[in-house]
């Protein structure tokens, strides 16, 4: 059995409390990382190949990299615990089953970007995981882990806890900045990336919840022992949320090396009630689909692009022979359809029509040329929008209809 | 909960308000929480609720319009002693949410988006909760409830007063 980093504690009673963080070796090592010159810091997150886990997979430590050397003024530091991709549910583990983690994290990554403030953008239906969170971070203000030169290192940091309030749109960053910020959650037009200008004008680094629980341990044991963990291009282990027709369905740590087959069947405990493997989404909603037959990929972030696909937010999605591809493209096209923020045309109109479309072919009205113009609408609008959830919507409009057609086309009346 | 009458704040509350403003750099980033405030205290955002925290953020009452019309937790009428919102998304469809979803209709008499007449329960369907794991699920208030069965869904509105 490998490792397990993020998920260690999970199984202790009061796995979220200070005493239970500290008996099992949490907080131990902060001391020396503040003494650390974040230069080092920064170098070490880069080198052990950490990739963004909130969706996008970008390398954490570039990131960082992107604020202006010799920046004057605040930074800010940005969690997104917006967790909102269709199919996601790791992140709601760790801030109620390891909420000091995250703070850890936090303290080492914002010494590492030169942040004073940070904030923490909780979705509004995560009410439980919002109130464990609020609890920790008050624990940590009491015990001297957050406030003013923490342990005496003269690295300060405030924490804010602030509530979303239902908009899938705001965990896409520059979405979740126009919130944090008190307006609607419209992502804004990069350049300037956040890293440059981002929350209240300054830089801004966004990161999501378990990659930054990441960083403490990469800190301690050192990159090439997280590099290792992985494969070529991403280093560590992740959290595999795996939900649908599996006998087991939850969250699984283990190394992004991890096939698709060995997470389906030896982890989740292969499919439900002994049907038989028909489909399976395996990076949050927006990842296309993959047939039974693809899933001899490993769940990196590389794997599964060369694989036609996303490792996304690690969100496992199992189908099996039972369940009809055009019934599930629909109720992905409906998400898409409610949740479009409405700023760009080609998503705000595109993603209702096609919703219209797939309810049609499925309530048996559908007509013969609708598969095509639902291809042709999706790849059109595909890359003219402001932020990625428009191509994000493509990727199952496509995958769906190309991978199992001939389903489509059997509700089509002749 | 409730308090129907104007939209005004008392003195406690309003401090409450200058605390949540002074924690960011910027005051009107708290404007998500003073709504939250506003709709734990009123019960829901009315016109002239909007009007009255737009005054609090020196910000045009439209600026407050379009955030409360934005946000699927904003309610802009008198809703329900309680909510109950039904994930209708993927892992939740796939589980049974329709069967949720009918039975829910059945036991309380009203579709989704409505509210009971006795204005005990509000009823709706939402996209995903992230807690396919525990699907079918629902929100009750605060709370998760999944895996559920029509045994389960009864005894969950049984203990909604």
């Amino acid at each position: 059995m490998a490792e397990r980093i993020l998920t260690r504690n999970f199984h202790l009673p009061e796995s979220h409390t200070l005493r239970v963080y500290r008996e099992t070796g949490g907080y131990e090592g902060l001391s020396d990382v503040l003494a650390m010159a974040p230069a080092t810091i920064i170098e070490t997150v880069k080198r052990s190949n950490l990739r963004g886990l909130g969706g996008a997979g970008f390398p954490t430590g570039v990131k960082w990299g992107f604020i202006p050397k010799g920046h004057q003024g605040p930074v800010y530091l940005v969690i997104n615990a917006d967790e909102g991709e269709p199919g996601t549910f790791k992140d709601r583990y760790l801030l109620e089953k390891d909420p000091h983690g995250l703070i850890e994290g936090m303290i080492v990554s914002a010494h590492a970007i030169g942040s004073r403030l940070a904030f923490v953008y909780v979705r509004g239906e995560y009410v439980q995981p919002w109130r464990i969170f609020s609890r920790a971070v008050q624990e940590a203000y009491d015990a001297g882990f957050l406030g003013k030169s923490i342990l005496g290192s003269g690295v300060d940091l405030d924490v804010v806890v602030h509530r979303g309030a239902g908009a899938y749109i705001c965990g896409e960053e520059t979405g979740l900045i126009s919130s944090l910020e008190g307006k609607k959650g419209w992502p804004k037009l990069k350049p300037p990336f956040p890293a440059v200008r981002g929350a209240f004008g300054a830089p801004t680094i966004v990161n999501n919840v378990e990659t930054i629980c990441h960083v403490p341990h990469i800190v301690q044991r050192g990159a090439s022992w997280f590099a290792a963990l992985g494969t070529a291009g991403q280093g560590g282990t992740r959290m595999y949320s795996v939900s649908g027709r599996v006998a087991r369905p939850g969250v699984y740590e283990l190394p992004v090396s991890v096939t698709l087959r060995s997470l389906i069947s030896e982890h989740a405990g292969g499919i439900a009630n002994g049907r038989r493997l028909k489909a399976v989404v395996p990076g949050g909603s927006s990842a296309p689909i993959l047939t039974a037959d693809e899933i001899d990929v490993t769940m990196d972030v590389d794997g599964l692009k060369n694989a036609g696909t996303m490792a996304g937010s690690a969100g496992v999605i199992v189908m099996d022979e039972s369940v009809s591809i055009p019934e599930a493209l629909m109720i992905v096209a409906r998400f898409y359809a409610h949740e479009s923020c409405g700023q760009c045309t080609p998503c705000r109109e595109s993603t209702g029509w096609i919703y219209k479309m797939t309810r049609r072919i499925v309530e048996g009205r559908g007509r013969k040329e609708e598969l095509d113009t639902i291809l042709d609408v999706a790849r059109r609008g595909a890359g003219t929008t402001i932020c990625a959830f428009y191509d994000g919507a493509v990727g199952p409009y496509i995958s769906y209809i190309e991978k199992f057609r001939d389903e489509f086309e059997a509700l089509i009346p002749k | 909960m409730s308090r129907p009458a104007a939209v005004q704040f008392t003195a406690g509350e309003l401090a409450l308000v200058r605390r949540l403003q002074a924690l960011y750099p910027d005051k009107r980033a708290a404007l998500l929480p003073v709504l939250q405030l506003v709709q734990d205290t009123f019960g829901y955002i009315s016109l002239e609720a909007e009007e009255y925290v737009a005054g609090l953020f020196d910000l045009p009452p439209a600026h407050v319009h379009e955030v409360v019309t934005f946000y699927t937790l904003f309610f802009q009428e008198p809703k329900g002693r309680h909510v109950v919102s039904v994930c209708h998304n993927l892992t939740c469809h796939l589980e049974g949410a329709p069967t949720v979803l009918a039975h829910l209709r059945m036991r309380l008499g009203v579709d989704v988006g409505a509210t009971t007449a006795d204005g005990r329960v509000t009823l709706l369907a939402v996209e995903c909760l992230c807690a396919c794991e525990m699907a079918p699920m629902l929100q009750v208030d605060d709370r998760y409830e999944g895996n559920l069965t029509p045994a389960k869904i009864d005894r969950i509105l049984e203990g909604l007063e």
